[in-house]
């Protein structure tokens, strides 16, 4: 009888992945245990053990290939039976040859490239005033981007180091940090314990001095243990001491849900963060706006908490590599323009939002699409704008519904521009409840493009 | 460099520091009583000896941080009383600008790191600056205070164990005052020996008599020098006593009038340096009565300087929220 091996998911958030080696040819004789390749996730390098007993009969995919989609086709053995199974072609596996990592831009398949969350660079150009004339644009993922970002302002400035759990030898939780370590040494790339509270607080201190401390926290869940550090002492310091002593620090890492893990490690700190006087909060969508964002946030001389997406790491956008490309904080970015409804969101949500505008196309409907960037402080003067000559605006986050981002947007709204609206400001928020584990039940908590679509027709009463 | 002889001179210096804190505080707490000073109010009396002989074994750039018992600490390291008592009052004259207070006050130029209000938040943050002082390789040690009612703080184990994985220029100074508000050490800790708490970290530990400021001197020469050779942090158990409330609000139900009374005239580190003074170095009554006096004046000029200075602007509320 002939089995079928499939390309294995090995993290929550893996949708394909790449056959670094394999360690068994045809005619090998394999057992459950054996390790009988390395798969590359996002991640990290996982061997990949079979579980059957029996004879290679055929490796279907090359050493070396990468975006192998989960659960397609990669091996066959012949085990121990009688019944033969139909064995899928081997030309559903799309092929594509080995890359190495210096020539990723050329050789991203173009399928790709025309991921649906990316911007029109074209349109990105016209609309962001912030990109010079001459640039030079690859095409990088949003980890490829933060990991570029803190490299070359590292090169830069000798008091920045980065600090937190995993980010040395094991090349950062989501390999962010990929190579830091060896490009910088220990003394600047420092492995902590797991000991979020106690770290923070270290780092707050070394920031105190003057040196500028990057901390990775594995995901923004696990900050909670450090909050009475960032809140009391990093965000009120300079506050509390006449402005003698600031804390030039970013905390950074996952933020949000990623895919089935559940209440504890599924939730946006946005609004939370943004209601803290001394700290600055931004939550890039685009890989561009990451970098730029990242490096601003570690030239800051305030604390900034800086949340990024695990969903969001593997994401490909255009880039401009220029390493003095860095974008404001407090500055949002009309990613389309359109008259019937201003939709403003920031994050992931962008991507929802990205996706529920084609949607809206179709009906018609011209939607202009604010990216807040930064949600602390709120680019307020785009927003009024924009809603001034919409007369409509609907709010899309991720994140919890009291008190959210949303609803202080459409507090301020109502107060600067109450006259120019025709419709209440509707906020899509993940639901109230603490995220369930279940798929179905997450899919329901989480924000959809149809929710985003079903609020702008109901703000144009369309509905 | 071990301080085993003291000169006249420097005796002498601490003495002053310690009465200068002892009469800053007595004139702080009447303040207090008038309502010039408000909110939280914790004062030092009793435990002069401490930071007046830690500070006395410091070098130039050594950095100290506390909690928000901070009144003597930012005495004995050179800070101006004066402004120090702008700060009490809320006044724009003060180390913050009046936007402090008592337990929220710095001085860079001073190496003092405050001033911290979240019992144990200061411990990781000076293991924090002593990590800078690492990273900037220079021979810096920072003096880390807290109580013994801090000490029971998750966060405190977290920067032990960093601290001397590390090897961090630290010296954690445990000021032992027996009690952690209202509590009784014995109340809250499973173990009475502060010094050992370290022990599972690697860290020496040592118990001093914070009562004798040259007992102090002498460890905590001790402790730096451990720190300076690159051997990692080192934890000093102060066994002292505060002779106050806890805060200016605390009535201290908790103990016997006779307790504080007996460790005022049997233990005082005012009066037994007085003693060594006379004793060994035939200071004569003429000469504390001057002292005294030139100290009373200090302590004067600084609550009429307080007192008679503005409050911050009310713009100032909007300032310092961020750097530039």
């Amino acid at each position: 009888m002939k089995t079928e091996i499939l390309m294995p998911s090995l993290s929550p958030t893996m949708e394909e992945g790449s056959l670094a080696k394999w360690y068994v040819s045809p005619g090998d004789k394999v057992k459950p245990g054996d390790i009988i390749a390395d798969i590359e996730t996002d991640k990290a390098l996982m061997e990949y053990e079979s579980i059957e007993e029996g004879t290679v009969v055929e490796l279907i995919v090359k050493e070396g290939t990468e975006n192998i989609k989960v659960n397609s086709l990669i091996a066959v053995i012949e085990t121990e039976g009688t019944e033969e199974i139909n064995i899928r072609k081997v030309n559903d596996i799309k092929k594509i040859e080995p890359v190495s990592a210096d020539n990723y831009e050329e050789v991203t398949s173009e399928e790709d490239k025309v991921d649906s969350v990316n911007i029109n660079l074209e349109d990105s150009k016209k609309l962001n005033n912030e990109t010079t004339e001459n640039k030079v644009v690859n095409e990088l993922t949003v980890r490829e981007a933060i990991n570029s970002a803190i490299a070359e302002e590292m090169r830069l400035d000798g008091d920045v180091f980065l600090m937190g759990e995993e980010v040395g030898e094991y090349q950062g939780a989501y390999k962010v940090s990929q190579g830091l370590l060896e490009e910088f040494g220990p003394e600047r790339v420092i492995d902590t314990p797991i000991t979020e509270h106690g770290f923070t607080g270290l780092a707050v201190g070394a920031a105190f001095t003057g040196i500028r401390p990057i901390v990775e926290f594995m995901t923004f869940n696990f900050a909670m243990q450090a909050l009475d550090q960032i809140i009391n002492s990093a965000a009120k310091t300079n506050y509390m001491s006449g402005g003698q002593i600031n804390c030039p620090i970013v905390f950074r890492g996952p933020n949000g849900a990623a895919a089935r893990v559940a209440a504890q490690h599924s939730q946006d700190f946005a609004s939370l963060y943004a209601s803290i006087p001394g700290l600055k909060v931004v939550q890039p969508f685009s890989a561009e706006d990451a970098k730029g964002l990242l490096k601003s946030a570690i030239r800051e001389n305030n604390p900034v908490i800086f949340l990024e997406n695990e969903i969001l790491y593997g994401k490909s956008f255009p880039v401009n590599i220029d390493p003095e490309q860095i974008i404001p904080i407090g500055k949002a970015k009309t990613i389309s323009t359109g008259q019937d409804v201003t939709i403003i969101s920031y994050g992931i949500g962008m991507m929802h939002t990205l996706e529920a505008d084609k949607k809206l196309k179709e009906l018609g409907i011209n939607a202009e699409i604010v990216d807040l960037r930064t949600i602390r402080p709120i680019d307020f003067d785009t927003i009024i704008e924009s809603v001034k000559k919409t007369n409509r605006c609907v709010t899309v986050e991720e994140s919890f519904p009291v008190c959210s981002v949303g609803s202080y947007i459409g507090s301020q709204i109502m107060i600067r521009a109450f006259d120019y609206l025709d419709a209440p400001v509707l906020n899509c928020t993940g639901k109230d409840v603490p995220m369930p584990y279940a798929e179905n039940l997450e899919k329901a908590a989480l924000i959809t493009p149809d929710e985003i679509v079903f609020s702008v027709k109901k703000v144009l009463y369309k509905d | 460099m071990e301080k085993t002889s003291i000169s006249k001179k420097q005796l002498l210096e601490l003495y002053h520091k310690m009465v200068l804190i002892r009469r800053f505080e007595e004139k702080a707490g009447q303040l207090y009583g008038m309502g010039h000073i408000g909110g939280f109010c914790h004062l030092y009396i009793g435990q002069e000896a401490v930071v007046v002989g830690i500070d006395s074994i410091k070098e130039n750039g050594d950095q100290d941080i506390t909690s928000y018992r901070d009144h003597g600490h930012m005495l004995a390291c050179g800070m101006d009383p004066k402004m120090v008592m702008a700060e009490l009052t809320g006044r724009f004259t003060g180390y913050s600008k009046g936007k402090g207070g008592s337990m929220h006050m710095f001085s860079k130029s001073e190496g003092f790191y405050g001033g911290h209000g979240i019992v144990g938040a200061q411990v990781p943050i000076g293991a924090g600056i002593a990590f800078a002082n690492k990273y900037k390789k220079n021979s810096c040690v920072c003096f880390t205070y807290f109580g013994e009612g801090a000490a029971n703080q998750g966060q405190v184990y977290e920067a032990f164990n960093m601290a001397s994985l590390w090897k961090l220029p630290v010296v954690f100074v445990i000021e032992n005052n027996q009690y952690a508000m209202g509590t009784s050490m014995v109340r809250a800790s499973s173990t009475e020996e502060m010094f050992a708490r370290g022990l599972a970290f690697n860290i020496p530990g040592k118990a001093v008599n914070g009562m004798n400021v040259l007992d102090v001197a002498k460890e905590a020469a001790h402790a730096a020098d451990h720190c300076r050779a690159g051997k990692g942090p080192f934890i000093l158990e102060m066994k002292t006593y505060r002779y106050r409330g806890h805060s200016m609000s605390d009535p201290a139900k908790y103990r016997t009038r006779e307790e504080v009374q007996k460790v005022r005239e049997e233990k005082d580190p005012i009066d037994t340096l007085r003693s060594i003074l006379i004793e060994k170095h035939k200071i004569s009554e003429k000469q504390f009565k001057a002292t005294d006096a030139e100290i009373k004046s200090i302590v004067s000029e600084a609550s009429d300087f307080a007192l008679n200075s503005p409050e911050p602007d009310i713009e100032e509320l909007w300032t310092d929220v961020y750097a530039g």
